[in-house]
């Protein structure tokens, strides 16, 4: 068995990553899944989250808001809605929207801005997870 | 007859002028080959979703089997009473005839939907003005008489052509898919002018939703292809910038992206098919109108492009035909001068 696999990570505007590695970490929405090569044929969608890689030894990360990945035992493909180096995550902006969203989930009155508020929400947490595991 | 002093000026100008739009000639063909990098840059995303809510609807069950309806908001089709029309102009004039071939059509649409009501979202600043002092006035005097057909601009969206961005795409996909799926509107349509190369454009009307076909969209409208003689300005406009005439090669993209998603696997679904369904189909909703707008875009520098060229080429014979008067009044006052000096010396002798 080989012990790397080819990655592609997609945005709407362009192609982010296309890279080989050893072990990709995704957000699915039913909880993180760890891939490492030869891994079982799997379709997922991703939700708000941090997607890892390591490549050669290098862990790369990025804050994605959704997504949806196939995993082919050879092939990890991500389509990812948006993509967030750490460095470009304005940690500042995010606690202030996770901020309004907690509020303004506070006050929701319909289950439709509920859901909308807890999206918010996690997009924000997860902008701000992977800004701070940075800085450590 | 205007004095040598006169036309060299005007001369002076035009040089001036012709120096203008051949540097915006460049500008715009450098931002169309960045515009067709975008384009192409877009596609693997747009072509693995597709093929994903592809090889899903066989396997989602989107119609209820019994009944034969749909069970995704996005896919019921409704007797048309409400339609929604999304008009993709530029920011910018100077443009040849590029943002007047799109209200043309969009006028043309709302012509055809007489008797419903239609409300707009602009997209450009050239389209926002043409359709608010069209239909600002409309509205006032329809709410009154109590007029059958009432068109309103609903939304807009200005200056944010030139950085264009998904998250644009998705914030307009996302307010017209809120309001399909409350049934506001009962159809989705987007106008823009479609462009494969500097060649091969056209203004075509899209229906966005109810989603029919998965991957190829609903063509509407569209406009006959362009003239020969078109076709033959735009050729020479590219000539020298660099600008491909043929369409982008994406072949190779659209190879690796068909790959997406269909291996002859079986997969294990983390969540169930028909609830992917249901998630991918309003960023399918959102890729189609990014599309649009980088088609658009690229469309609308090459329309510059191409207006910018034949206006260089017009200044050149402008000041060809000036020159030729400018020299035809240097000869004459030369001819007069001579004749005042041969017959006032004839004259003293």
């Amino acid at each position: 068995m080989a012990d790397s696999f080819q990655l592609e990570i997609v945005t709407p505007e362009k192609l982010v990553v296309k890279d080989s590695a050893e072990e990709v970490q995704i957000p699915a929405t039913t909880g993180y899944i760890g891939v490492l090569p030869g891994h079982a044929p799997l379709i997922t969608e991703l939700g708000a989250g941090e997607i890892s890689y390591r490549s050669g030894g290098q862990v790369h990360r990025f804050a994605t808001a959704w997504g949806f990945a196939e995993v082919l035992p050879t092939r990890v493909t991500v389509l990812a809605e948006t993509i967030e180096r750490p460095e470009d995550i304005d940690v500042a902006r995010a606690q202030q929207t996770l901020q309004e969203a907690q509020d303004a989930l506070k006050s929701a009155d319909s289950e439709a801005e509920v859901e909308t508020q807890i999206a918010k929400v996690r997009r924000a947490q997860a902008r701000i997870e992977v800004a701070e595991q940075k800085n450590v | 007859m205007a004095s040598i002093l006169d036309i060299r000026r005007r001369i002076r100008s035009v040089i001036n002028t012709r120096q203008i739009t051949r540097a915006m000639k460049m500008i715009s063909a450098a931002r169309l080959r960045r515009a067709q990098e975008r384009a192409l840059a877009a596609r693997p995303y747009a072509q693995m979703l597709t093929n994903v809510l592809k090889s899903l609807v066989t396997r989602a069950d989107t119609y209820d089997s019994e009944t034969g309806e749909p069970l995704h908001p996005l896919l019921v089709r409704r007797p048309e009473q409400n339609v929604l029309l999304i008009v993709v102009t530029g920011d910018k004039g100077l443009a040849g005839a590029f943002n007047a071939n799109i209200l043309k059509a969009a006028t043309r649409f709302l012509e055809s939907k007489r008797g419903k009501k239609v409300q707009i979202v602009a997209v450009g600043r050239k389209g926002r003005d043409f359709l608010r002092r069209r239909f600002r006035a409309a509205e006032s005097t329809s709410a009154g008489a109590g007029s059958d057909s009432q068109v309103t601009l609903v939304g807009e969206h200005v200056g944010v052509l030139n950085k264009i961005d998904y998250a644009l795409a998705s914030e307009i996909s996302e307010q017209v898919i809120a309001r399909y799926t409350h049934a506001e509107i009962d159809s989705v349509y987007l106008v823009y002018n479609e462009f494969k190369s500097v060649i091969a454009q056209r203004v075509v009307v899209e229906q966005l939703l109810p989603v029919e076909h998965i991957g190829a969209p609903e063509i509407v409208e569209a406009s006959s292809e362009m003239e020969l003689r078109e076709k033959q300005r735009a050729i020479d406009a590219a000539k020298g910038t660099g600008v491909s005439l043929r369409p982008a090669d994406t072949s190779a993209v659209d190879e690796a992206a068909a790959k997406f998603a269909t291996a002859p696997v079986d997969y294990i679904y983390e969540q169930p098919p028909r609830q992917l369904f249901g998630s991918l189909l309003p960023k399918y909703v959102a890729t189609q109108v990014f599309h649009a707008l980088l088609e658009s875009v690229a469309a609308e520098h090459a329309a510059r492009m191409t207006a910018m060229e034949s206006a260089t080429v017009n200044a050149g014979d402008m000041i060809d035909s000036l020159t030729l008067s400018m020299n035809r009044v240097r000869q004459a006052k030369i001819t007069r001068e001579i004749i005042e000096i041969v017959s006032g010396a004839a004259a003293a002798q």
